[in-house]
């Protein structure tokens, strides 16, 4: 019957002719991986979330491994780190490109392509705190079998320094005077000024050297362009064999390694995309991956899908990711028009500290921790916590910082605040009702619940705002929405996770980087918070040269904050937040530098 | 026929340059910022955002932008990433081949299935086989992706253990161990999109074939004693396509455009992918590109079902 109809005919062989091409397009041009089932030890050790055995006591060997599996929820789209916005191409350049040195989980610096870490003891840094003298190690060779030497060093600080490269990097090489090659293995960097954050240029995740031959010809605007940037050359474990932007890398083994034991897989496959729950089940529930980054989750669902699965554990550690509520200094009443947020505009009545106190004992910061992150975070009352010399332990005997309605209440009836007939408390003619802002995000909706059912015990009426993400974090000035703006009474955000250095994290409390309409909310200090003791205190820290000292100035002014509530902090999340397959050793979670710090390391 | 195509075609110049004009507004006026997810990092600090910006071009006057993005088009390069900084073309040649290998097929798929069924649907009028086919269709088109896709990841996946739920874009089909896990690795993100295209295609089949077996040419053709096949096939079908063709031929460029939510749940990252992930990193000029693509297939297949139209039916003549 078919071949009387010559128009069902045709039509029947135009879908064919498409099924073939369809097919035909879908091979991918690329090199098969190699199989992906490394031989799984049979009897694999009861393996905790904690870190993993040391990585020396496991013996590597190049090329044992087959693939390595590592999936993102969010793909890498560019492996030039000094170009790369996320964390996820920060990761991922992170297999190829190494700084001169990481900092290890404990903070404390660990030398990668430098022979040992200059430090005030041996001289490397000098007294006067104006130099710092790296000494490379020797031998160490490119994936291209070229040499690695201390002009590319020099010219790593050239490139990302250069106005026009727009690097992202760019401020981790301020204040230099001069970066330069004394000889093949030595580099001095010179400072403007006396600098006791010594360890910022050139080390962990920003501080990715780069290849001076690949790159030289792209410094400055035409920076963007350089091919290189999709496929650098470095001197890492792991080279780029294909990349494709938002999707997948892979990674062969780099055969120039410096320690020839290492690295142990053959091939690396770096897989972006999805969500971070189907991405937990990929480690947990199948072992499809044996590593997976940034398991945003609520806690009930991931110990479910860890124990129901069984094939995997979570990596965690807290960082200095702080999870907090701003309060806003200056009054956002909208009424003001023009003058609302800025400084000058007190706020009615979060500028009284017995009022900021009562808000602060309101929080329940243990439930939000416990309930809402689980092995994700721990409730914390600082804003800086980092290596035990720099964290506080005054601030858990505060009163702010333990949940007590019945004592927030007192304060604000001491302070003059009286409840009205509806329940909410007033004062002359000023209700106490807040707008608390947020991202959107399941997590974040469900702190602001807890913190407004708080919050409402004390007779305040709580409006709940919840913007997304990409206005929130918006910072041009025509975005009212933005945190910069702070069109609201409190907002809530937590910063990201970043290596020890602790001066930005300060330097956003004091007066002069108040951020207002006169500098387009370009600067830090999106509180308004501006206290003459604070800026003196950390004019203080900034002059301090002596290490110990100096330490002690950070417990201090993160006491003087959490006393003044100049913020409630909640939760310190965990750095990394990932999952690993219950077979691959070496991962040690660290929550100062690039989760993928030390990669070569890694094994089954 | 020829001035007829050709005065479409140029009809369709002044059509594109207004929706160009169009995403272009709608885009420079949404929200959001490419660099937001710098905003919390204390090593950028906004000197450091403010001189990317100057250098992604973002600080231009919105006309300069415009205009930078036309250029930009007519070389074919469609602008470039903000984030990885190379033609939006180059990326679209990356993501092809991963959508046509599914998106295209379950298509392809579903085309091959709906059309019988929805003719033997019709013919056999509530019969079982349609009563079923009818259920079947609307579960299909009732399910969304999202949900049909996550079902079938923990029933295949995760309990069964059969087929992996990550697609690996970088398999080369080169002997049939390779080719098998493509097949083991394309059955789940095909099936939920084919499932779905195939509900909504037989319906629309069914009522088309209805539509035309009442029909006096139909009762003709039983009255010269025709055997069913002939009647069905010969007659009522080819009549019965006009609809069917235009349903298929506009949904053409939605295979171009991928499906966001199944590419984005197994990780198949084709075109949908990437224009949910750019649209939520604001990387505004990827959005712009793709839409404009998109844009320009649907022209270019209104074109082509008109032009099928005459083909099927000639009755219908341009010149």
């Amino acid at each position: 019957m078919l071949h009387k109809n010559p128009l069902l005919f045709r039509l029947m062989t135009a879908f064919l002719v498409m099924g073939v091409l369809l097919s035909a397009c879908a091979t991918p041009t690329t090199e098969a991986p190699k199989p992906t089932e490394a031989p799984k030890a049979t009897a694999a050790p009861a393996a905790t979330a904690a870190p993993t055995a040391a990585p020396t006591a496991i013996p590597l060997t190049r090329g044992k491994g087959g693939t390595l599996k590592i999936l993102y929820w969010q793909a890498p789209t560019i492996l030039n780190r000094h170009l790369a916005v996320g964390t996820k191409d920060a990761d991922s350049s992170r297999l190829v490109l190494e700084p001169l040195a990481a900092f290890g989980p404990d903070a404390k610096p660990v030398a990668v392509l430098a022979a040992e870490v200059p430090t005030l003891d041996n001289g490397g840094v000098s007294k006067d705190l104006m130099t710092i003298t790296w000494k490379l190690k020797q031998g160490v060779k490119w994936s291209d079998g070229s040499d690695f030497s201390a002009d590319d060093v020099v010219f790593t600080y050239d490139y990302a320094s250069n106005k026009d490269t727009a690097a992202t990097t760019a401020a981790n090489y301020n204040n230099i005077a001069k970066v330069e090659a004394l000889d093949k293995n030595t580099v001095k960097v010179t400072w403007k000024s006396p600098n006791p954050s010594y360890y910022v240029a050139f080390v962990a995740s920003g501080g990715a050297i780069i290849q001076k031959k690949q790159f030289a010809d792209w410094v400055g605007a035409k920076a963007k362009d350089a091919p290189g940037n999709l496929k650098p050359i470095g001197t890492g474990p792991y080279k780029i064999r294909e990349f494709k932007p938002g999707d997948v890398v892979v990674y062969d083994m780099n055969e120039n390694y410096r320690d020839p034991t290492k690295p142990f897989f053959k091939e690396v496959q770096f897989k972006g995309g999805g969500d971070a729950t189907t991405a937990a089940r990929a480690v947990f529930q199948t072992g499809d991956f044996d590593y997976a980054w940034n398991l945003q989750i609520e806690a009930a669902v991931l110990a479910q899908l860890i124990t129901t699965g069984g094939k995997g554990e979570h990596v965690a550690v807290p960082s200095n990711s702080i999870e907090r509520i701003m309060v806003n200094f200056a009054n956002p009443d909208p009424a003001l028009g023009d003058k609302r947020s800025e400084p000058d505009q007190k706020h009615p009545f979060l500028s009284d500290l017995k009022v900021r106190q009562a808000f602060a004992m309101a929080v329940d910061r243990k439930t939000i921790a416990e309930q809402l992150y689980g092995p994700q975070g721990k409730a914390t009352c600082n804003y800086i916590v980092g290596a035990a010399d720099v964290t506080s332990t005054n601030t858990d005997k505060m009163d702010v910082c333990t949940y007590n309605i019945d004592k927030a209440n007192a304060l604000l009836e001491e302070a003059g605040w009286k409840k009205g007939a509806d329940g909410i408390r007033a004062k002359g003619n000023v209700k106490m009702s807040v707008v608390f802002q947020t991202s959107v995000n399941a997590a974040r909706q469900k702190q602001q619940e807890i913190v407004k059912a708080g919050w409402e015990k004390i007779g305040v009426k709580v409006e709940l705002k919840a913007i997304p993400a990409t206005v929130y974090f918006d910072s041009s000035a025509a975005q009212p929405d933005n945190i910069n703006h702070f069109y609201a009474d409190f907002q809530m955000y937590a910063n990201s996770v970043a290596p020890p250095e602790r001066t930005p994290d300060l330097e956003l409390w004091t007066t002069p980087f108040i951020a207002q309409k006169a500098n387009q909310w370009r600067l830090t200090n999106l509180n308004r918070y501006s206290n003459p003791e604070f800026d003196k205190l950390f004019d203080q820290y900034l002059k301090e040269i002596d290490p110990v000292k100096r330490a002690a100035l950070v417990i201090k002014l993160n006491d003087f904050l959490i006393a003044d509530v100049a913020l409630i902090p909640l939760v310190a999340r965990a750095g990394p937040n990932s999952g690993r397959a219950k077979d691959l050793k070496g991962v040690l979670p660290n929550a100062w530098d690039s989760e993928m710090w030390n990669i070569a390391d890694w094994s089954k | 026929m020829r001035t007829y195509i050709l005065r479409r075609v140029l009809t369709a110049i002044p059509t594109l340059f207004i929706i160009s004009i169009v995403i272009f507004t709608i885009l420079a006026a949404a929200p959001g910022d490419p660099l937001s997810q710098l905003a919390l990092n204390p090593e950028v600090p906004p000197e450091v955002r403010e001189n990317l910006r100057r250098a992604l071009g973002l600080d231009d006057p919105w006309h300069i932008r415009y205009i930078k993005w036309v250029w930009s088009m007519a070389k074919g390069e469609f602008g470039y990433s903000f984030s990885s900084h190379i033609p939006v073309v180059e990326l679209v040649k990356q993501r092809l081949p991963n959508t046509l290998a599914v998106v295209g097929i379950a298509y392809l798929i579903a085309a091959l299935f709906a059309l019988p069924i929805g003719v033997l649907s019709a013919v056999r009028q509530y019969s079982f086989f349609d009563q079923a086919a009818t259920t079947f269709a609307f579960i299909g088109v009732c399910a969304p992706t999202f949900f049909t896709g996550l079902l079938f990841i923990l029933i295949f996946s995760v309990k069964l253990q059969w087929f992996p739920f990550i697609y690996d874009t970088t398999l080369k089909i080169e002997d049939f161990d390779s080719l098998l896990k493509q097949i083991k690795q394309s059955i789940m993100p095909i099936s939920v999109l084919a499932l779905f295209q195939m509900g909504q295609l037989t319906r629309f089949t069914r009522a088309s074939v209805l539509e035309n077996l009442p029909m006096d040419y139909v009762r003709t053709a039983w009255a010269k004693g025709l055997p069913e096949r002939a009647v069905v096939f010969r007659h009522v079908f080819p009549n019965s396509l006009i609809p069917v063709v235009t349903l298929i031929a506009l949904s053409i460029p939605n295979i171009f455009a991928g499906a966001i939510i199944t590419e984005q749940i197994f990780r198949v990252n084709g075109i949908g992918e990437l224009l949910i992930t750019s649209t939520l990193n604001n990387d505004t000029p990827v959005v712009m590109g793709l839409t404009f693509i998109y844009s320009v297939l649907v022209v270019l297949f209104n074109l082509v079902a008109d032009i099928i139209y005459g083909f099927l039916d000639p009755r219908i003549a341009y010149e």
